[in-house]
């Protein structure tokens, strides 16, 4: 197993970058095939024959049974194939008790007449067009009877319980330490339940030939998706192919599946002809997973010159029944600021709602929104500004753990960041800046979120036009994966990045654990440098080998390779030369990432200063973000151009969080009343004014063997709360419960 | 029925369940699917086409409302092999990630700039007797029909700046 200090001493073409590939503002890989609609999305793939169409029923009640069912009306409708409720949906393979989302295991769809959330898929109804499947869904009936629910998040905290295996972190003695502070904030947050909203719904298009499954879907994890797919099918493994090319947009929600990939694949089974499912946008928003609500308690105590004695974040959240999802709102504070006393955990309520899951940077999404205010408000009691506040605290280590950080430059961004925004120009007296009938205030915020890395396998070939082909079952969910593949497989055995093809997103191919938690670049990245250098390697023993090649005899470890050409010294031939003499079938490496025995000794974090403006309508209650700057240290960055859009995407969903974004449950019903996109409002083009993201220059050679991290989740993390400390500067009012939309803060405008 | 559409140029004679949408009939009838279905309710934008050089949802229209229709799609903007100007500039400006509601954008771009060109006002026109002038804000409220989940709206401001100028 491989250790940080290898990866430290061990220099590598990624690190040295003599071709300029690494960092280079270069264009998406994929990105002619979506700009001209010609990347085909699950429910877009051509199968071998034409196929027939499902349509998902969905229930109406919150927790019960299906009480009656009749199809009769369905099945008789024109055009209709099967129709199934738990009554008759083919044998499938058990639900665990707990599911998890990491570990492969059975999804069983329509399993039984239990109704575990409103929204929950109870039907099928497939038929030989869309427009007939959808006419007869509508004949389809079902009965059901309800039993008490549970669905209010805030009606059920007497209920929460620590969640499994986890118990709370204290240093010191917080309470006495807080009791005894001059200087306290001790508020709460409230976080709504937030959804995804990917553009393109699930979706799944499914045919057999004999034994052998073929799927297109749509989500994020290869592997994960197709094991547990064939277990819920209950065939071998090697029947199942699911291939997901192109990814509509997934941020966590589609790290799991849904029904639409195992009913499609039933279905083209017992039809023998191939079968396409999607959600419907409504059944997006219940039926997936959603982000769930929080509510932390920030309590905070500082001497009066600004430095914390004592800091806490306890943070309720829910999920649903089934699940053990916790949404870890608190974790981020255990590295963000020093304070010798310290208490951190989280309560879990289980409720009768929708199953609660990963959304764009959980627990630092939510959890910023929180702390990063509360900060403001101490900083504000303090007198001090909030950036000075926060450089005060800087820790020199981790402060829970007391380990070293691998790198952190948190305090460069916020400095940075200060100068290029203007921050001396803000008055930290609130309400000052007017406009007409608007009032103009400044916000900022820190930015963290954790860096990870997994098991992943690659393979290499380089075929005998000299053109290198990376293959891995890796998914591209618009975060670059081709584009960044591509060129490390240029920079690693120097051709030019024409001459590098990207196959991903398919289970045949070596496997990767898929796009999440910002883990995606690092871990897919650092197992394609290690197949590239083993395929350099093998490269290099056949050039020395070869009588006909100018450089043979070496020494091999001399090889440069570079434009296409391998050279000892002034020897050199093109690489296809070589290839094609020797192998002109092609040849291929493999390689693979682990996380080093040792990563565990460091604490290793991305980190960015968010700087916002925004505009107060003071009659409208209106808000308008007129600015924002982020300045980011996140390690090596592999393009720039694709990173500065994960950031300022990130922002933007900060934005969202802080104004617009929220599902209200229906406390009858147990729906989230607004299930579309004119109801959940995600931002739109006129939301958002000036926008730039900058990333310092970094490298993290204790990430992995590139000095690179994330990007995907930083942006977001600490965004909405430095756009909620803008709104507090612009007017003086603080609303603690999010989103912060007109009604609310027109409230606390006129309780001031 | 039988309803014969023009699509990006080309006379096509389809026969078509009167309940078939427009979006559908491109996507599962003429296997045109760089038009994308994000919500079916004209929520979105994703499934943006132009109809006789004006912007539509196509999700909110019926085929058989388009009879002798001209309909161009993102397949009849430009290819890959020859890409429009937008497009390219959708590329070079990374105005997408996911892609998924990009040909809709891209659609939508088109239209919004015939719009202004034609002097169309919007909620954001100051002067409804001069000749509009495509400031920042005219171009993100004109766009705000089509929604970019990945959030890359000041790329795509910058794309359209691209193929549109700056305004004077």
């Amino acid at each position: 197993m491989s250790s940080v200090s290898d990866w430290e001493a061990t220099s590598n073409p990624v690190k040295e970058n003599r071709a300029g590939n690494i960092g280079k503002a270069v264009d998406r890989y994929e990105g002619p095939l979506k700009v001209t609609g010609t990347a085909p999305y699950a429910y877009e793939v051509e199968p071998p024959s034409p196929p027939a169409y499902g349509v998902l029923l969905s229930a109406s009640i919150a927790h019960g049974r299906i009480s009656n069912v009749d199809t009769a009306a369905a099945e008789a409708s024109p055009g209709v194939h099967l129709v199934w409720t738990y009554k008759n949906v083919p044998a499938q393979g058990p639900r665990p008790a707990r599911y998890d989302f990491f570990t492969p295991s059975p999804r069983p769809a329509l399993e039984s007449e239990r109704v575990h959330f409103f929204g929950q898929q109870v039907a099928i109804v497939v038929a030989d067009t869309l427009e007939n499947a959808q006419a007869a869904a509508a004949l389809v009936k079902l009965s059901f009877e309800t039993e008490p629910q549970s669905v209010i998040f805030h009606d059920h905290f007497d209920e929460a319980v620590q969640p499994p295996g986890e118990s709370d972190t204290e240093i010191g003695d917080f309470e006495a330490a807080f009791a005894a502070a001059p200087v306290k904030i001790d508020d709460n947050w409230r976080t709504p339940l937030q959804n995804h909203c990917q553009m393109e719904p699930c979706a799944t298009t499914a045919w057999w030939e004999g034994e052998q499954l073929t799927v297109h879907t749509s989500v994020q994890m290869v592997r994960f998706a197709q094991s547990s797919l064939a277990e819920t099918l209950m065939i071998p493994h090697k029947s199942v192919r699911l291939l997901t090319r192109y990814v509509g947009g997934g941020f966590g929600g589609k790290g799991s599946f849904y029904e639409d990939l195992v009913l499609a694949s039933l279905a083209a089974r017992e039809l023998g002809r191939p079968v396409k499912v999607a959600f419907s946008r409504q059944q997006m928003m219940h039926g997936t997973v959603h982000r769930p609500a929080t509510e932390v308690r920030v309590r905070l105590g500082a001497t009066a010159e600004g430095k914390l004695t004592a800091m806490s974040l306890m943070t309720t959240t829910h999920c649903d029944r089934r699940g053990n999802f916790t949404e870890h709102a608190s974790n981020f504070a255990r590295s963000l600021y020093a304070a010798p006393n310290r208490l951190t955990g989280h309560q879990l309520v289980r409720l009768d709602l929708p199953v609660a899951s990963a959304m764009r940077a959980p627990g630092e999404a939510s959890g910023t929104l929180s702390l990063e205010v509360a900060m403001d408000e101490l900083a504000e009691k303090l007198g001090m500004d909030p950036v000075e506040l926060r450089i005060l605290n800087e820790p020199p280590t981790d402060p829970e753990t007391g380990k070293p950080f691998s790198i952190r430059q948190l305090v460069r961004c916020m400095r940075e960041g200060a100068q290029l925004f203007g921050w001396d120009r803000r008055n930290p007296k609130p309400g000052q800046v007017r406009q007409g009938r608007w009032l103009i205030g400044f916000g900022m915020a820190a930015a963290i979120r954790g860096n990870f890395l997994l098991p992943a396998k690659c393979s290499f070939t380089v075929d005998a036009e000299g053109v290198i082909t990376v293959k891995q079952g890796m998914t591209d969910i618009g975060t670059g994966t081709y584009t960044v593949l591509a060129q490390i497989a240029a920079e690693t055995l120097g051709v030019p990045l024409g001459d590098v093809r990207v196959e991903i997103g398919d289970s045949e191919l070596p496997p990767a654990p898929g796009s999440g938690g910002q883990f995606g670049a690092a871990t897919a990245g650092s197992a394609a440098l290690d197949a590239g250098m083993n395929l350099r390697k093998a490269i290099a023993e056949i050039a020395v080998a070869d009588l006909a090649s100018p450089l043979f005899g070496g020494p091999s470890e001399d090889i440069t390779f570079q434009d296409g050409v391998i050279a000892i010294s002034n020897r050199s031939e093109r690489l296809s030369d070589l290839i094609r003499r020797n192998r002109p079938e092609g040849l291929t490496a493999e390689g693979e990432i682990r996380p080093a025995a040792d990563a565990g000794k460091w604490s290793s974090h991305t980190y960015g200063a968010h700087y916002v403006e925004v505009a107060v309508d003071t009659v409208t209650g209106e808000v308008r973000t007129r600015r924002m700057l982020g300045v980011f240290a996140a390690g090596r960055i592999l393009n720039w151009k694709t990173a500065r859009s994960q950031l300022t995407g990130g922002m933007i969903w900060g934005v969202g969080s802080a104004l617009t974004e929220g599902n209200s449950v229906d406390p009858h019903y147990g729906s989230l009343i607004n299930q579309d996109l004119a109801g959940y409002l995600v931002p739109v083009q006129a939301d958002i004014g000036e926008i730039e993201a900058i990333m310092l220059d970094e490298v993290d050679d204790k990430a992995n063997p590139m000095g690179i991290k994330g990007v995907g989740e930083l942006g977001i993390s600490g965004a909405g709360a430095a756009v909620a400390n803008a709104i507090y500067n612009a007017c003086g009012a603080r609303v603690r419960d999010y989103p912060i939309t007109p009604d609310k803060l027109l409230a606390a405008l006129e309780a001031l | 029925m039988k309803t014969t559409i023009t699509v990006n140029g080309e006379s096509r004679a389809l026969d078509v369940d009167p309940r078939t949408t427009l979006l559908d009939a491109l996507r599962e009838t003429l296997h045109l699917t760089g038009t994308k279905k994000g919500c079916d309710h004209g929520q979105c934008g994703a499934c943006t086409v132009l109809v006789n050089g004006t912007r539509i949802n196509s999700c909110l229209s019926l085929a058989v409302m388009h009879d002798g229709d001209a309909v161009t799609t993102i397949e009849g903007v430009g290819t890959v092999e020859k890409l429009a100007p937008i497009q390219q500039a959708f590329l070079t400006e990374d105005a997408f990630q996911c892609g998924y509601c990009t040909p809709g954008q891209i659609c939508s771009a088109l239209g919004m700039l015939q719009e202004v060109a034609d002097n169309w006002p919007s909620q954001e026109t100051e002067d409804l007797m001069g000749s509009i002038r495509l400031t920042d804000d005219e171009l993100r409220e004109r766009m705000s029909g089509n929604i970019c989940r990945c959030s890359a709206y000041p790329q795509i401001v910058a794309a359209i700046r691209a193929v549109s100028g700056r305004p004077a």
